[in-house]
């Protein structure tokens, strides 16, 4: 998206160019320039294009290459990948684009020359790609790695039509994360209840702490919240078929969430919508905020010290039905494209990948997510990693996450924008519920 | 400051003649060249190939794509199953009921308003005062123009080191750390702490091109005026101004380029969105994103460049009338 600056009309590049255009010699030389130009360019432009489309010719046959399409861009789970596919015993090439990017082009990325296999999500991203026949069904691979996984995973692996398309790899449990010297020190108990939650938002606020950090500038952190208080309010399943656009958005049950969700209001960290979730995560760290809503992830942000300090709740029960049966645990995994060039090839790196041994390797190196595999090895987790497996396997259901289990369409051109403007000016939920059913309307008959 | 005319160094070389519309003498010479002269196959060769090859790109990359724009505007497509016809769907769809939609027209036009009549008299009135060779010109000159060397992008990332809510300087400097403003976040002023800094680039810009149009500037000119007794301001509006004119079109053109095309300061800041919203975001964020929305991103982009067509109309006539007479 870089624009070409302008600065090459400046008067004094023309001059330049004038001057030499005066002398014959200094005319070839900046022929060989301008040549030379191009072929920068060109060379410059290929790579991006391209990286993700090369593949070697001798993948044919079985044994041979596999190609690996990665989104793990950042150094530490970058790092990580590369151990663990060099630890295959296959011949793995990975191809790595920004993660960002990745996902930006997917749809392009599956129809051209994607690679054999590609790092993807679950859910109903994961089951768009295999409707739309871009995808290989792996049922076979899922008849020998079965049985390490929970039925929950292999759930979340099936697409629409009843088959496998997806090998769970590991996954992170959203949580309501607090520092645990800061609940010692003023007297706090986790609370149960959301009259409890609230209570305790409260007394923070007369403690000087604000009580909750929140930040959607990126404009996916905000939409964790209102995935739990609907579950918590109305039920996975409400949830399940109102992302799947079965429901109305002006229903009250959608309009409640929203109620419930302003009286947590007058306890956030005001001006969400321009912090990032990192800037949230800082103030956790520096004590002045006392709760946050988050990702496991969130852990990256601190160090030391700190990092042992931090501890999470299950989000608190807001309706007995449904207590606190529902987890929002994302998974990361992996996909056969539809145009794999080595199947077999890509089947065993599949079930490698499945695999406890190649589970534990790459935790290893990013400890803040947990593995998928059930006989994975839990001795090396930290505390957190342990209590995050012990909330995920206590769950009557796992969600993804609101961009995961609806269409891309929706929640990034409707959704993001919604959710911003409820947390700027959250007064007319009535006229928000109204146009985001409207629109859902016409994304949905497309 | 200075009330007496500075009069510029003797050994100044005259003003060239610029690039301006060839003289009607050597036009009318040239006509006549080509009415009677013959062209040999060399000739033809050798101009449909310097003719064909840049109409043969200026048709694939940018007819092309934008004629495919047009017909994909009336279609629903996710860029993987079969392009569906859907008529002006799109564009009531647009109009009528996507939210950000309205507020991003509204702040292209706010965007190019402030650059025109805020921004580029800015610069103008800057290029003037560095003119008069005042103490340490070369100091402001390029303190002024440094901000155009970085991108938009980057301009964007700085906006955040200041303007960022928690951490930011601006705050920290007003003394708002009690009560923060929060320049990037608050949908009411977050456009106005962004056009601060897409300002503060252009003028910089649009500075150092009349800084050049006013050193060409006959100073023999401005002699004459003072003779018959204009004044100041009269003389830069009456006398120079006007010979301003072929950096006033660059300028122009420059102005409306930056206004339409503005996307890549917001989209650093915050993709676009809460305040920050843009047609041209939207067009990304339809087309480019997961959400593969190819036909509603097209009725945008369609929308667009029929804005820009617009104003390259308004634009267009004006010069030529201004030829012709």
């Amino acid at each position: 998206m870089a624009d070409p600056q302008p600065d090459q009309n400046s008067p004094a590049a023309i001059a330049q160019s004038r001057q030499r255009a005066q002398s014959r010699q200094r005319a070839l030389s900046r022929r060989r320039l301008l040549g030379g130009t191009a072929y920068t360019a060109g060379a410059l432009a290929l790579p991006v294009g391209l990286t993700a489309c090369e593949k070697p010719s001798t993948g044919g046959e079985s044994g041979g290459t596999v190609t690996f399409g990665s989104n793990y861009s950042d150094e530490v789970p970058k790092k990580a990948i590369a151990e663990v596919m060099a630890a295959s015993g296959l011949d793995v090439r990975v191809n790595t684009v920004d993660h960002n990017t990745f996902q930006e082009n997917i749809t392009r990325y599956l129809q051209a020359t994607p690679d054999d296999i590609f790092s993807w999500f679950s859910g109903f991203r994961m089951q768009y790609f295999a409707a739309q026949g871009l995808a290989t069904d792996i049922s076979d691979v899922w008849q020998s790695i079965g049985g390490d996984f929970s039925p929950a995973m292999k759930k979340a692996s099936t697409g629409s039509d009843g088959k496998q398309y997806f090998v769970p790899f590991y996954y992170y449990p959203w949580a309501v994360f607090y520092r645990k010297s800061v609940f010692q020190e003023k007297g706090y108990q986790i609370p149960k209840t959301w009259d409890d939650f609230k209570a305790l938002a409260a007394k923070m606020r007369t403690d000087g702490l604000i009580p909750i950090a929140m930040a959607d500038k990126d404009g996916w952190p905000a939409m964790g919240t209102f995935d739990y208080i609907n579950m918590r309010a109305n039920g996975y399943d409400f949830h399940v078929s109102l992302m799947a656009g079965k429901e109305s958005w002006e229903d009250s049950r959608v309009k409640q969430v929203f109620s419930l969700w302003r009286e947590l209001l007058p306890y956030n960290q005001p001006g969400a919508n321009g912090r990032t979730w990192q800037e949230a995560a800082q103030s956790l760290g520096q004590k002045q905020t006392g709760m946050y809503l988050l990702g496991m992830f969130v852990g990256q942000q601190f160090q030391g010290e700190a990092a042992a300090d931090l501890d999470f709740f299950p989000f608190p029960q807001i309706a007995e039905a449904h207590g606190q049966d529902a987890v929002e645990a994302p998974i990361d995994g992996f996909m056969i494209s539809s145009k794999v060039k080595n199947l077999d090839g890509a089947k065993e790196l599949l079930r490698y990948l499945a695999s406890a041994k190649a589970q534990n390797a790459y935790l290893g190196s990013d400890p803040n997510n947990v593995a998928t595999s059930n006989s994975a090895d839990a001795s090396g987790y930290n505390a957190l990693q342990k209590k995050a497996v012990e909330l995920v396997s206590g769950a009557k259901q796992i969600s993804q996450f609101l961009d995961r289990d609806t269409r891309p369409d929706f929640a990034s051109t409707v959704m993001i924008p919604s959710l911003q403007s409820f947390l700027s000016s959250p007064k007319d939920v009535n006229g928000l519920c109204k146009r985001i059913e409207s629109q859902k309307k016409t994304i949905f008959a497309s | 400051m200075n009330p007496i005319p500075t009069v510029p160094p003797v050994d100044l070389p005259p003003a060239p003649d610029g690039p301006g519309p060839p003289t009607r003498r050597s036009r009318q010479h040239r006509r006549r060249r080509r009415r009677v002269g013959r062209f040999t196959p060399r000739d033809i060769a050798v101009i449909g190939l310097l003719l064909g090859v840049p109409l043969l790109l200026d048709l694939a990359l940018i007819w092309g794509p934008a004629l495919a724009s047009i017909g994909l505007s009336f279609t629903s497509w996710n860029g993987i199953s079969e392009i569906k016809p859907v008529g002006l769907d799109n564009y009531v769809n647009i109009v009528s009921n996507y939210p950000p939609f309205w507020p991003a027209v509204r702040h292209n036009l706010i965007w190019l308003a402030f650059l025109g009549l805020v921004a580029t008299p800015f610069g103008l009135f800057l290029a003037v005062l560095l003119d008069r060779e005042m103490r340490f010109t070369r100091f402001y000159q390029t303190a002024f123009y440094l901000p155009v060397v970085l991108s938009l992008a980057v301009v964007g990332f700085i906006a955040q080191l200041i303007f960022s809510r928690d951490y930011g300087a601006a705050n920290a400097i007003l003394g708002r750390t009690d009560n923060p403003v929060d320049w990037l976040g608050d949908p009411s002023i977050n456009l106005w702490s962004v056009l601060l800094l897409v300002g503060w680039r252009h003028v910089g810009y649009v500075m150092l091109l009349y800084l050049a149009g006013l050193k060409a500037v006959d100073p023999s000119l401005k002699e004459a005026a003072a003779i018959d007794g204009a004044g100041e301001v009269q003389t830069f509006f009456r006398v120079v101004f006007p010979t301003l004119r072929p950096v006033n079109v660059i300028v122009l053109v420059i102005t409306v380029i930056e206004g339409l095309r503005a996307f890549d300061i917001v989209y650093a800041i915050n993709r676009g969105r809460n305040g920050l919203e843009l047609l041209s975001v939207l067009v990304t964020d339809n087309i480019v994103g997961e959400a593969s929305r190819i036909g509603y991103g097209s009725a945008i982009a369609v929308i667009l460049l029929l804005i820009s067509t617009g104003f390259i109309a308004v634009y267009l006539v004006q010069v030529f009338r201004r030829d012709e007479a």
